[in-house]
């Protein structure tokens, strides 16, 4: 090609120049920091003020954290200690506080030799929710519960579990391995059993208790199954439900009772009052959760309902539990319920506690799912008519999927709110992690005056519970993704 | 036609009630509607029943006796002889103050923090995601008692404040001094302001039950009439804009009817400012603001500004990207695309849920129980229950005042939010 040019052009470049690298202001670190740090003006004063209060913060509280103190009996000390390595005026964290009472932040005044029960329904609650959350799918069951076994092995014996129960544990364990890899499906039966297992380890008593909870649903569903076929399902729900509230009001006291006396096994009992610390969050958050999903999703559909009295009743609900802070339902939990029931009765104040959290959290999910039901395209709830389906078949097949996946941000963030709230029951005299105890450790004469130490750890546990629920679902917003955006 | 001929006619039987969706609706609301009213009046026979066991009975006369208690914050004339019910009064004046303040406060941190997420500076984006990642993912209650706590164990007490003769002579400074010019005190006792006083006051006129403070009314007047006036200018000036096209220039009016009237107000009231004055053991002088009430204001603020960053952020996000595209290539500066294109659109988006936050403050404010500040909660609820051991009617008046708040506050805000959404025609 070039034999053409020969003659009229004195030099044709036969080959390709190297590229020149970019100005070195144009590459790298230095670009980087132009562009994200130096771009403007203004972004320049906005990076040094950010660099400003970094090196403040850290300035002020580096020095503290490195001085830190982990074994002290009381503030005093720990300042002597702090003054004796680093030089008198020095600032130093005394973490001695958490490491001298970090029991009573996660268990209140659980009796230390039963600690081995919450720390068990802990690792049970893993296990029952393993098959919901991954309902079917063996490998992931699997190394869920070899987790669960090893955390239950491992816990048992630092908490110092009898033989006995420890025994028992493991092989429920190992039984609830075997059935996952041969009837996956049959693990649900476990999640159902659970909440009165889960109450009957947390409070103890004769565990004839859980059972004659347990046999009120069993007769409830047997009366449902032998009447379903004469007097069709509507009837046969309404006689199972008061065939199992004529057992739990009439006879499961008495029966129970009996067989209680010729067979006294149990766990010891535990009140009320010694429930306190991380645990009673955990119970009153978990609790809440698990039924106020349900609750909201019956008030939210009844909320969109055709029929005007149903509509009406669901929506003075809402929006009164949504109009009262949390704080007024406790007080009504701790002061009113005693007005409203009949004369006589007094049930638990956790279990109290428990039911009005539940409501609030009920009526706050029924606005998220409401939200989440009307975002669907009016063509869904046709289809559903269209092929036939009667109302629940529609909203269990059709609508409530689609809706719940639409709200699932929200309603995490429900969750993570409802967790939090879980500290308020200090003001009606339970001893949540954040009020409660630390009170109780900051009114010590030997831990007098502490304050960032007991706040910052509270802190911490609670921001990794709820930071990582957010995360979670945020990977389920991801995973359930699926439109083409 | 055979077969339509065959449907049975008018033959109602006891089973249509529940397999015929034509009555079904009808069986079930009537049923729920007497299980309902079954529920009710079991309530109300308990409640009886109970009432009648105690020896109590349901009357409001209790809110008319003496209530024999102080109370730290009163913005209307207060003593411990005054009533149940102005005790009530006070509560809810209180919590009121909080939840007005907190609400301004966090939208403007909010929106602040929300803008600077999003900004294309790395490090300020990143410390403006801590900020919210930290508050959002924390209880508030912990924030409100930590700021209780550092306010009130790691201020100075007031001594530290005093010069003595000695230290003058050896040329020391006081262990603490004031801040902002000398102005503000911050004690382990609370916060000393400056406080304004008139010479010449308009004084206050008794209403039977509320006085009127004449002073604050006509500052009320004076501040509102001139701000309508602005609003006046600027719609001629937007109107002028818009039938000539040249905008006439209206800072200096906007200023000086903002800044003329107040200013002459104030002359000729005679305002000038009390400064607190350190006498003897303590402050004397300006406004004591109790810790109390600055912790649960600084809590609630920066708790609820993290979730309304979020939702700016959010909001902003939501408008497409076009948008700005189009913005810029009309020759738009990134500022004025912000606010004449972007945060016009986002604002649709951002204000439902801003006024759940702000109605989440509002109930959130009765947490300021945890520092003993006497809001609806701690007077009404708290004090006023204890001593006349009410529980029912004090319980459910405040349950029927804090509901009467919400209702309010969502329904301003709603009538506000109509007013901004687009109009489908």
């Amino acid at each position: 090609m070039s034999d053409t040019h020969a003659q009229t052009v004195t030099f044709v470049r036969d080959t390709m120049l190297p590229p020149i690298a970019p100005p070195s202001g144009d590459s790298g670190a230095l670009k980087w920091l132009r562009e994200n740090l130096f771009s403007t003006w203004l972004n320049t004063i906005l990076t040094l003020v950010g660099l400003w209060v970094i090196y403040y913060l850290v300035a002020s509280a580096l020095p503290w954290w490195l001085n830190s103190v982990w074994n002290a009996n009381s503030l005093s000390e720990c300042r002597a200690i702090v003054a004796e390595n680093a030089g008198p005026g020095a600032t130093g964290a005394c973490w001695a506080v958490v490491h001298q009472r970090w029991y009573q932040w996660i268990f209140g005044f659980y009796p230390p030799a039963l600690w081995w029960r919450p720390v068990l329904t802990l690792g049970l609650l893993f296990a029952a929710l393993a098959p919901v959350l991954f309902a079917g799918q063996k490998t992931k069951l699997r190394n869920i519960l070899l987790g669960v076994l090893v955390y239950v092995l491992v816990t048992l014996w630092l908490a110092q579990a009898p033989a006995v129960p420890f025994l028992l544990a493991v092989a429920l364990v190992v039984g609830l391995l075997a059935l996952s890899q041969v009837l996956p499906g049959k693990l649900l039966w476990f999640t159902a059993l659970f909440p009165a297992l889960c109450f009957w380890l947390l409070w103890g008593g004769p565990i004839w208790t859980p059972i004659s909870a347990i046999l009120g649903f069993v007769i409830g569903a047997l009366v449902f199954r032998a009447l379903s076929g004469a007097t069709g399902p509507a009837v046969a729900v309404g006689l199972g439900v008061v065939a199992a509230v004529l057992w739990w009001l009439f006879v499961a006291g008495p029966v129970m009772g009996a067989v209680g006396r010729m067979l006294p096994w149990g766990l010891t009992a535990v009140a009320s009052d010694q429930f306190g610390g991380l645990l009673l969050s955990v119970i009153i958050g978990v609790t809440a959760i698990t039924f106020s999903l349900p609750i909201g999703i019956l008030l939210a559909l009844g909320r969109q309902s055709d029929m005007l009295i149903v509509k009406t009743l669901c929506v003075g609900f809402i929006e009164f539990i949504r109009g009262v802070p949390l704080i007024t339902l406790l007080f009504t939990a701790s002061l009113l319920l005693q007005y409203f029931l009949p004369p006589g009765t007094n049930f638990d104040i956790i279990l109290r506690v428990i039911i009005l959290v539940t409501l609030f959290a009920a009526a706050y999910l029924a606005e998220v799912i409401r939200g989440g039901l009307a975002a669907l395209p009016r063509g869904q709830y046709e289809a559903a008519d269209a092929l036939g389906l009667d109302y629940w078949r529609a909203q269990r097949l059709i609508i409530l999927p689609q809706a719940l996946k639409i709200s699932i941000p929200s309603i995490v963030s429900t969750f993570i709110g409802l967790f939090k709230d879980t500290t308020l029951v200090a003001f009606v005299g339970l001893m949540d992690p954040l009020k409660g105890i630390t009170q109780i450790v900051r009114a010590d004469i030997n831990w007098k005056g502490i304050y960032w130490e007991p706040y910052i750890f509270v802190g911490a546990i609670f921001f990794i519970i709820c930071f990582s629920m957010s995360r979670y679902s945020m990977y389920l917003e991801r995973k359930l993704k699926t439109d083409h955006r | 036609m055979a077969l339509a001929a065959d449907v049975p006619k008018d033959t109602f039987r006891l089973s249509m009630l529940i397999y015929d969706t034509r009555y079904r609706a009808i069986t079930i609301q009537v049923f729920v509607l007497i299980l309902f009213g079954l529920f009710i009046a079991w309530l109300l026979n308990n409640t009886a029943q109970n009432l009648a066991a105690r020896g109590k009975e349901f009357n409001f006369g209790f809110l008319w006796q003496r209530a024999g208690y102080d109370i730290g914050q009163q913005l209307i004339p207060y003593t411990n002889d005054s009533t149940h019910f102005r005790a009530l009064l006070v509560g809810l004046i209180n919590t009121l103050v909080v939840a007005i303040l907190g609400c301004i406060l966090a939208t403007v941190i909010g929106v602040f923090v929300g803008i600077l997420r999003l900004s294309n500076n790395w490090l300020v984006s990143r410390i403006m995601t801590v900020y919210v990642e930290m508050f959002r993912n924390v209880p508030l209650l912990l924030w409100i008692l930590l700021s209780y706590v550092i306010l009130s164990e790691t201020t100075p007490q007031p001594r530290d404040f005093r010069v003595t003769d000695e230290m003058a002579a050896a040329g020391e400074a006081p262990a603490a001094s004031m801040i902002l010019f000398d102005t503000v005190a911050v004690t382990n006792r609370g916060t000393n302001v400056p406080s304004p006083l008139f010479v010449r006051g308009l004084g206050t006129v008794d209403l039977g039950p509320v006085s009127l403070n004449l002073t604050f009314l006509a500052y009320v007047l004076v501040i509102g009439g001139s701000i309508w006036t602005w609003r006046r200018i600027k719609a001629d000036a937007t109107a002028k804009q818009e039938s000539t096209g040249l905008r006439p220039t209206t800072w200096w009016k906007s200023l000086a009817v903002l800044v003329l009237p107040v200013s002459l107000l104030s002359v000729a009231l005679g305002l000038h400012w009390e400064i607190p004055v350190l006498k003897g053991f303590n402050f004397a002088g300006g406004i004591l603001v109790a810790h109390s009430f600055t912790a649960l204001l600084i809590a609630l603020s920066l708790y609820t500004a993290a979730f309304i960053a979020e939702i700016v952020r959010a909001g902003i996000l939501a408008i497409s990207r076009g948008q700005t595209e189009a913005s810029y290539a009309l020759g738009l500066r990134p500022g004025r695309t912000m606010n004449l294109v972007i945060l016009p659109q986002a604002l649709r988006v951002i204000i439902p849920p801003l006024i759940s936050q702000y109605l989440n403050l509002t109930k959130n404010t009765s947490l300021g129980i945890a520092v003993s500040y006497l809001d609806l909660r701690g007077t009404l609820g708290g004090i006023t229950l204890n001593q006349t051991g009410r529980e029912l009617e004090c319980m459910l008046l405040m349950m029927l005042i804090y509901l009467t708040i919400s209702l309010l506050i969502s329904s301003v805000m709603n009538f506000y939010n109509k007013s901004v959404q687009l109009k489908a025609r």
